[in-house]
């Protein structure tokens, strides 16, 4: 199998994959659901350090590090504003107990 | 590092996302869900300092550039209220596909002209995408904080210019594809921002959550692309992951509000200006005071809470509990009714009531609370308009028709807690306002929750 045919095939198992794990998910969660997907797609921050390390000309550099920035707001504030949601579910189920 | 090595660590941090996912869709894992992303980001992080055949120059910028991040990212996440939290998720968004469109464009000028068709057809999607999700997330922001109006923006001619940005943003494509270079690449990157803001600007305030879950989706797709540009597995499953499970996110949204996601989208081609009704309201409301709400309460056998938006810019879900709990020990029966959009967000509301720790129990959500509204005698509307709105169901071509509401019309007494006349969000009056058994209590909610619960302790 070519390289590209090798991407395509995890491309299209993983669309599958990210139907499924959310098929059930419960209005209430919508919210939390979206920015934790949100701060995934922060990882991105992996593509923009591996450009940044390989980068050619000051141009390349200088974008890259701006993507780097970018991603890295995405990534670590969207874990945090996710956690913070959540922890208020949390607070809840104590009060229960 | 061993590329077997690094390949398999990166497995790991995939499966984690997956992971991440499936716990964040129950209340239970949800948390554990978060963390175990945030675990699988970090491993993918640390693991590309490592990355076999890497040239691994620019160290101390990478780090710095990281550490700035953290310290813009970090604090904002902390500090912001948590009624201002679905512009920030906004943001995030639009901040990752901008780095998207960044990084596909540096891999892009590197590659030159060793790039693959394929590989240059990702760029294109990855840099038009990311660019549109960066604009169109601006502006959504901009709407949610309200420093630009909330309301549909139309202007003559605005599908054509729609029409026309398009078809010049297709040809820039074109032209980057057949002939390459930094600069049809750069003008097809301004075009997309541009279709990104006039894409965005029709749409009206009760659709924008759906639109932020959208250009989400659209950011999980171009980090996907970009993932093939680089050959980076890891960022082709997350990407597509969030792509795949965004689109489906985003349908359930739209179903909860009774949009159709097609009409949502496609708003900005057939949205026509809408005229104005120059007519001022002269018909006369019912307005009451605390201690008049507070005797309607006292006497109930049930009463239903409907938050809305206005309970969370006062911040006062504290004191509602406070009413609720003291109605119950008076051997009322309370229950909050959820409109599952109520709020900015789907799902907003039960985050702001479960931060004043009430009871999971009272939380009834829209079809289960609808068929007992008949037997409630009051309900409390605290700061809700449009998702209470009967002209959801009776005034076809207004922009919330079809939209499911909570019913209360069909109890005794309804009490609306509002600031003002203003219409709600989606900017529609509300005749309910004019209802012969509605008492409205004007002021902000949360003081006028506080007369209401001490009037009630005097009685």
């Amino acid at each position: 199998m070519s390289n590209g045919l090798a991407l395509l095939s995890i491309f299209v198992l993983s669309v599958f994959v990210g139907f499924e794990v959310v098929a059930k998910v419960s209005t209430t969660l919508h919210t939390p659901l979206m920015s934790g997907a949100n701060a995934i797609h922060g990882i991105i921050l992996v593509g923009a350090i591996s450009v940044a390390s390989n980068a050619t000309s000051t141009l390349s550099t200088a974008l890259s590090i701006a993507a780097i920035i970018l991603a890295t707001i995405n990534m670590v504030g969207g874990f945090v504003v996710t956690d913070r949601m959540l922890e208020m579910f949390k607070g809840k189920k104590k009060e229960v107990k | 590092m061993n590329r077997n090595l690094y390949d398999l660590l990166g497995l790991i941090a995939a499966v984690c996302f997956i992971l991440a996912l499936k716990g964040l869709s129950s209340p239970k894992s949800a948390r554990r869900g978060n963390i175990i992303g945030a675990i699988g980001a970090t491993l993918g992080t640390i693991l590309v300092f490592w990355a076999p055949g890497g040239q691994h120059k620019n160290l101390l910028p990478i780090l710095g550039a990281i550490a700035f991040g953290v310290l813009v990212g970090v604090p904002a996440a902390r500090r912001i209220q948590m009624t201002q939290m679905p512009q920030l998720v906004a943001l995030f968004n639009g901040v990752g596909g901008g780095a998207a469109a960044l990084v596909s464009t540096v891999e892009y000028l590197r590659l030159g002209s060793d790039a693959t068709t394929a590989k240059i057809l990702a760029t294109v999607f990855t840099v038009v995408v990311g660019c549109v999700s960066f604009s169109g997330s601006i502006i959504t922001f901009l709407k949610l904080q309200e420093i630009m109006t909330t309301r549909p923006v139309v202007f003559p001619g605005g599908r054509f210019v729609i029409a026309a940005t398009l078809a010049a943003l297709l040809g820039s494509a074109g032209w980057v594809i057949n002939s390459g270079g930094t600069k049809p690449l750069v003008i097809m990157g301004l075009l997309a921002l541009a279709f990104g803001v006039l894409f965005v600007l029709p749409v009206g305030g009760a659709d924008v959550p759906i639109v932020i879950s959208l250009l989400n989706a659209f950011t999980g797709l171009t980090v996907a692309a970009s993932g093939y540009v680089l050959q980076a597995t890891l960022l082709i499953v997350a990407g597509t992951l969030v792509g795949a499970s965004g689109t489906i996110l985003t349908r359930l949204m739209a179903a909860a509000m009774g949009r159709s996601l097609f009409g949502t989208l496609f708003g900005a081609f057939t949205a026509k200006p809408q005229e104005s009704s120059g007519a001022t309201e002269t018909r006369s409301v019912k307005s009451g005071s605390a201690d008049d709400v507070a005797i309607l309460l006292n006497y109930a056998q049930r009463v239903v809470i409907v938050p809305g938006f206005g309970l969370a810019v006062a911040q006062a879900q504290h004191t509602v509990r406070e009413l609720a709990d003291l109605l119950t020990s008076k051997g009322v029966d309370v229950a909050y009714g959820i409109h599952p959009v109520a709020g900015r967000m789907p799902g907003h509301m039960n985050v702001l009531l479960a931060e004043a720790n009430v009871p999971y129990e009272q939380l009834v959500e829209m079809e289960e609370v609808n068929p007992t509204f008949p037997q409630t005698d009051v309900v409390l509307v605290v700061g809700a308009n449009d998702v209470v709105n009967p002209a959801a169901k009776t005034t076809p071509g207004c922009p919330i028709y079809g939209m499911p509401i909570l019913d209360v019309a069909q109890a005794g007494n309804v009490i609306f807690l509002k600031r003002s006349m203003r219409p709600g969000f989606a900017g529609i009056e509300n005749e309910l306002l004019y209802d012969a058994k509605t008492t409205l209590l004007f002021g902000d909610a949360k003081d006028s929750l506080t007369k209401v619960v001490s009037a009630l302790k005097a009685l």
